[in-house]
């Protein structure tokens, strides 16, 4: 229980205190999380609402694959990465292992198949009620998939949401495509798994506080957009 | 308009099971150019699929559908269905979007939107969200949005079966207003009374099978089947 109230007193002096490095880590975790959540949304709305509506030989396999990778470990997908990027690896020569790139790269194919996956759930629910009325009208699979992914463009923010927290929260990825560099691709998560095993609890435990902190806040503006917006354009 | 191109079209031996359920079954018909046609019978009668499949939404299990001009499926027609889909967009966006998908040009879509909002009495509300109107607007701009696509048929499904009288009425009058207009009807409905006061034209179905097709007149007056009289009767429902 000491522990909690002297890391809640670290946090706040963390916090007051300005701390540069802390603002870096802070930065550099919403600067990879957030490219991170829209690269995988430009990806995976598109291939969500494309599986909802396309029939073709194998979709249900497909299918059933993208929820199974909606649980990919991070450490695997760090690691596939890595081996991607290594010095001798295929894309070896790019030179991006141990940079904030290779970690948003790392985060974007953790987070797409969630994405992709609550947006073919999402599609695929409004495609059953506005089937009939789109193939009247004439609308190809194409339009059809567009018009949709705009109807839904509510709903595709609880999915945007889960990726940016799955992304904000995991550590194992980046840590092996980001190395965990002081000052370069240090962030939130990883700097809690270094100061845990340094033994410098409170630190930790702080830095974890406005790591939960800045989660909540992205939620809460999201929810905060989300119903004006439906207040103001349903 | 051309109604001559794709009328009269003809129900060729339309049948259509699911697994080894036979929803309809040896349907022959010609469909008339002009007239109000109605595809009238008790629930489960198969209308709906009957009506799907001559819009083309379902293909049929058997037969086929013959439109004169040869066409499989001619652009020239539209439906309106029984639960309105409404776009997550204001009402006139709902009808320009109609418009866009058959092609006609950004200025056009805006000025036939405005006319036949003002023909269905909705220009007033036509930048409201669609979403947020009632059944009976829904339905309205639904009917405008078929009636801006200037089609040659018009099927609608069960139109007014949602909706309460009042809604209803003004429903059926925009119905007939569309058919003044020339366009050919055909109409689902399982309602005894609206196809009395509607119909030139009657398919009275029964478990998936055409028992009569006569016209409206003889079919109320004098129906040629035990089933028919039965219906109008009120026995079967």
């Amino acid at each position: 229980m000491q522990d909690f109230s002297l890391a809640f007193s670290a946090a706040i002096a963390l916090i007051a205190g300005g701390d540069p490095e802390l603002w870096h880590i802070i930065g550099l975790s919403l600067a990879v999380t957030l490219s991170a959540t829209l690269i995988a949304t430009l990806i995976g709305a598109p291939l969500g609402a494309l599986l909802a509506i396309a029939r073709f030989p194998g979709r249900r396999v497909v299918v059933v694959v993208l929820n199974g990778f909606m649980g990919l470990p991070p450490v695997v997908v760090g690691l596939a990465v890595y081996l991607l990027l290594s010095r001798s690896g295929p894309l070896g020569s790019l030179g991006l292992l141990f940079t904030a790139k290779a970690m948003v790269i790392a985060q974007s194919i953790l987070i797409t198949p969630i994405i992709a996956s609550l947006m073919r759930q999402i599609v695929s629910d409004a495609w059953g009620d506005y089937r009939e009325q789109l193939v009247s009208l004439g609308a190809g699979a194409w339009q059809s998939g567009l018009t949709l992914l705009w109807d839904t463009r509510f709903s595709l923010v609880t999915a945007w949401l889960a990726g940016f927290g799955r992304a904000a929260a995991e550590v194992g990825a980046v840590m092996i495509v980001g190395g965990n560099i002081a000052h370069y691709t240090r962030v939130m998560t990883t700097a809690i798994a270094l100061e845990t095993t340094k033994g410098d609890l409170p630190l930790a435990l702080g830095l974890g506080f406005v790591l939960i902190a800045i989660i909540m806040g992205v939620n809460a503006l999201a929810y905060a957009i989300r119903a004006y917006a439906q207040r103001r354009y349903r | 308009m051309s109604s001559a191109a794709i009328l009269p079209f003809v129900l060729d031996g339309i049948g259509y099971r699911v697994g080894s359920t036979s929803i309809l079954e040896g349907i022959d018909a010609t469909i008339a150019p002009a007239s109000r046609t109605v595809i009238l019978g008790p629930n489960g009668a198969g209308k709906s699929v009957l009506l799907r499949i001559c819009h083309g939404l379902i293909a049929p299990t058997a037969g086929r559908i013959r439109w004169a001009s040869g066409e499989t499926r001619p652009r020239a027609q539209a439906m309106v269905f029984q639960r309105p889909v409404m776009l997550r967009r204001s009402v006139i966006a709902n009808i320009e979007y109609a418009l866009e998908l058959a092609g006609v040009d950004a200025a056009t879509r805006r000025e036939r939107s405005r006319q036949v909002l003002e023909r269905v009495d909705l220009a007033g509300i036509r930048d409201r969200s669609a979403r947020v109107l009632s059944g009976g607007e829904q339905q309205r701009v639904a009917l405008a949005r078929a009636w801006a696509l200037d089609p040659v048929v018009l099927f609608l499904d069960e139109p007014t079966a949602s909706l309460d009288p009042a809604a209803a009425r003004n429903v059926e009058a925009i119905v007939a207003a569309i058919h003044a207009a020339g366009t050919k009807i055909v109409m689902t409905t399982h309602n005894l009374a609206l196809a009395r006061r509607f119909a030139d034209d009657v398919l009275f179905l029964n478990e998936g099978r055409l028992v009569e097709h006569a016209p409206a007149i003889d079919f109320f007056r004098r129906p040629r089947t035990e089933l028919g009289r039965a219906f109008i009767e009120g026995e079967l429902s």
